[in-house]
């Protein structure tokens, strides 16, 4: 069969479907995006009906995965590093429920924070939960790895997490295919009492879990993707995880690397290998994408001076690797390379040319000029773009929907006005609670929600309130005479600057909804 | 065999429907391939680049190391010099030279064409030019592709069928004036390397 190409996160998807899915949940978010989006455009997972719209959320997604799990199927969800802290409730559950169908959790971390608002490290969630985790290195093992995955997770009855970082995700190979599984039969756990967490049943699942630790990291020391390949010189030993491996033997003439290396892909570490690596080589030089969880454990809090990585300085604390990051801790002379001459100006991204959220940040900021800077909470979107000028309309940015909640809390405090910019998708994710926050306590906040037909940061993908806001809000108890619908269009300028005016006058909870479809979404549909 | 390419740009001019072709015609011809590009926030008028790796040997590194780029080709004059580390010393720059001004400091054009033209291999050409003369100045980045033809060892005609390819859904006219942008590239690049 040919090779098709793929980006790292369709072949996680092509695999997780050739390993027989039912089912495959998730909330868009850069780098994991393109999992579900390769599932939804794939014909055979149409045929097939393979379920495939987006959740509302990581968590609703997360729990949705569980339910199709207990009923006996095959299931992936997918979803970003800090999507996972707000799943991270059926996840860490999850570790004692288990899994009936196998469960896979896809998390992609994106250490330099090329498009999130922190870095972490996904496989410290697999530590925390008791869980085997996964690391590809490259795309093929991406496809192969769901196989071995779900296997494990019906083996163990236990969910198994799935991470890849923003350069595996987002980079395109060649990729051969396995012979495709069936979807498993439909069937009831055999064990009643499975997805029972009442604390008597949850103690034993714990101790469960706990016991078959030993047989996990078994797991890793027999899998095909841990890999120990010997060295003649034994001054280092390299311990490299996922998608380090490559920037290691990207500095080697074909890869012919002259210190012993061990290759981790799956977790818990494979302590036999480690052992000998260790035992055999006077120094370790760990790399790792992302946190130095392997080198911590291996230092240790006595701190093994054996142990080089991110802590001693020999890589970098913080940011992603890269082939010349790891030259420099292998002590290989650098390649000759010039330097960016200075004449080049940053590009920072910036709202596209008739973008409706720049009109509405232009009314928003006459107000700001008004009532001074430090009025204005957001969120998470492209309207986290409205910081930067011209617009500086905007002064906070932490997690999906805490524009509002923050609001709460700041004109509880005294803070007036208090406004709250929120996208329509990033509303449906998190924001619904905290206005029912705000409707309980009267609170005195406008709510803006910047409505533009779709989830635009990520690349289109539907928002789950379209078409469902301005009910949502009044199903939540915000007063109907203050939810106001405004189109952003500079013609509508004065008029709009007029109506928050009136809403920010209003001692109450407004909702300001700046309706007009993402310049994006229009082109897609005229095609 | 190798060619390690960075492609760059702004968010939006079409570098990765360069990549595609290439890496249909790349693996059309039985190489290799990796190729790494930017989704998410900074697609949004921001600097873009793709690395784009051809080999007939296994490759390992998504990226491209510094110093390590047989080739940069920009569609965009000031994007093409943010990735000079990554060019080897006998590397090949080839730029567009029509700016992209999007932000407020943008640099002196003539400064910019100076600094391009004082690199040691350079073609420097205006595509949005050839491609307006042509009657289809949506194809810049089909002529810059045809500029780079010369330099990545790939038979032009599997260039010419990943045309094809990827603009095939669009209508026979669409492929036609893609392909005559690509050989107007091309030619520019013979008569000025």
């Amino acid at each position: 069969m040919k090779k098709l190409l793929l980006l790292g996160d369709e072949a996680i998807a092509q695999g997780a479907l050739d390993a027989g899915i039912s089912g495959a949940y998730g909330y868009p978010g850069t780098p994991s995006t393109e999992i579900v989006e390769y599932i939804q455009r794939n014909k055979e997972a149409i045929e097939k009906d393979i379920h495939r719209t987006w959740s509302a959320n990581e968590k609703t997604a997360l729990e949705e995965t569980l339910g199709m799990s207990y009923a006996g199927k095959r299931v992936i969800v997918t979803m970003k590093h800090v999507g996972l802290n707000v799943a991270a409730d059926p996840y860490m559950n999850s570790a004692l429920t288990g899994a009936n169908g196998g469960v896979i959790v896809a998390v992609a971390d994106d250490p330099s924070m090329h498009s999130s608002q922190n870095e972490q490290d996904s496989r410290y969630y697999a530590k925390f939960a008791l869980m085997p985790a996964f690391e590809p290195s490259n795309q093929q093992e991406a496809y192969e790895m769901p196989f071995l995955a779900f296997d494990i997770s019906e083996k163990y009855h236990l969910p198994v997490l799935m991470r890849v970082t923003t350069r595996l995700s987002h980079s395109r190979a060649g990729v051969d295919r396995r012979e495709i599984l069936k979807e498993n039969e439909k069937h009831l756990p055999k064990n009643p009492n499975q997805f029972m967490l009442l604390p008597a049943f949850a103690r034993k699942k714990f101790k469960h879990l706990l016991a078959i630790q030993d047989d996990l990291v078994k797991e890793s020391e027999n899998s095909p993707f841990n890999k120990y390949t010997d060295g003649k010189d034994r001054s280092m030993g390299i311990i490299a995880c996922g998608l380090a491996y490559n920037y290691l033997m990207e500095n080697y003439d074909e890869g012919k690397c002259p210190y012993p290396v061990l290759k981790i892909s799956q977790y818990p570490i494979p302590r036999k290998q480690v052992e000998k690596i260790i035992s055999e080589c006077d120094e370790i030089l760990v790399l790792e994408e992302g946190m130095p969880l392997v080198e911590e454990m291996l230092k240790g809090f006595l701190k093994n001076q054996k142990i080089k990585g991110r802590l001693d300085g020999s890589l970098p604390r913080d940011g992603e690797l890269n082939p010349q990051i790891v030259r420099k801790a292998l002590k290989l002379p650098e390649l000759p390379s010039l330097k960016i001459p200075q004449i080049v100006a940053g590009r920072p991204p910036a709202l596209c040319v008739g973008c409706p959220h720049a009109d509405t940040y232009k009314a928003l900021k006459l107000l700001i000029n008004k009532y001074g800077q430090g009025h204005v909470f957001s969120d998470i979107g492209c309207y986290t773009l409205g910081f930067l000028p011209p617009y500086q309309a905007i002064n906070t940015c932490v997690d999906m929907g805490a524009s509002i909640s923050m609001a709460i809390g700041a004109a509880d405090a005294g803070l007036f006005p208090a406004i709250a910019t929120i996208g329509d998708s990033t509303f449906g994710h998190s924001g619904m609670t905290p206005l029912l926050d705000a409707v309980i306590c009267k609170s005195n906040i406008v709510v803006i929600i910047l409505d533009n037909d779709i989830t635009a940061m990520t690349g289109m993908q539907e928002s789950q309130v379209n078409g469902r806001i301005e009910n949502i809000c009044i199903g939540v108890g915000v007063e109907k005479e203050h939810i106001r619908v405004i189109n952003p269009l500079p013609k509508n300028h004065e008029d709009n600057v007029k109506i928050i005016q009136e809403e920010i006058n209003y001692n109450g909870v407004s909702v300001i909804i700046p309706r007009r479809p993402c310049i994006h979404v229009l082109k897609k549909r005229k095609k | 065999m190798k060619k390690d390419i960075i492609l760059a740009g702004v968010g939006g001019q079409g570098i990765l429907s360069i990549a595609t072709i290439i890496g249909y015609a790349a693996i059309e011809s039985g190489l290799n391939l990796k190729q790494a590009e930017v989704h998410g926030m900074s697609q949004r008028g921001g600097d873009v680049q793709s690395h784009l790796r051809i080999s007939d040997k296994e490759i390992f590194s998504d990226l491209i190391p510094h110093g390590g780029a047989d080739l940069i080709l920009s569609v965009e004059p000031m994007e093409a010099l943010r990735y000079m580390p990554y060019l080897t010393e006998n590397g090949w720059f080839i730029t567009n030279t029509t700016p992209f001004v999007n932000i407020p400091d943008y640099p002196d054009t003539n400064k910019l064409i100076d600094e391009i033209k004082s690199i040691k291999n350079n073609v420097a050409i205006n595509a949005d030019q050839i491609a307006k003369d042509l009657g289809s100045s949506r194809s810049m980045n089909m002529v810059m592709l045809g500029a780079a033809s010369l330099f990545l060892d790939i038979p032009y005609d599997k260039l010419e069928e990943g045309i094809k390819f990827i603009f095939g859904r669009k209508g026979e006219k669409v492929v036609e004036s893609n392909l005559k942008a690509m050989k107007a590239g091309k030619d520019f690049a013979k008569k000025n390397k």
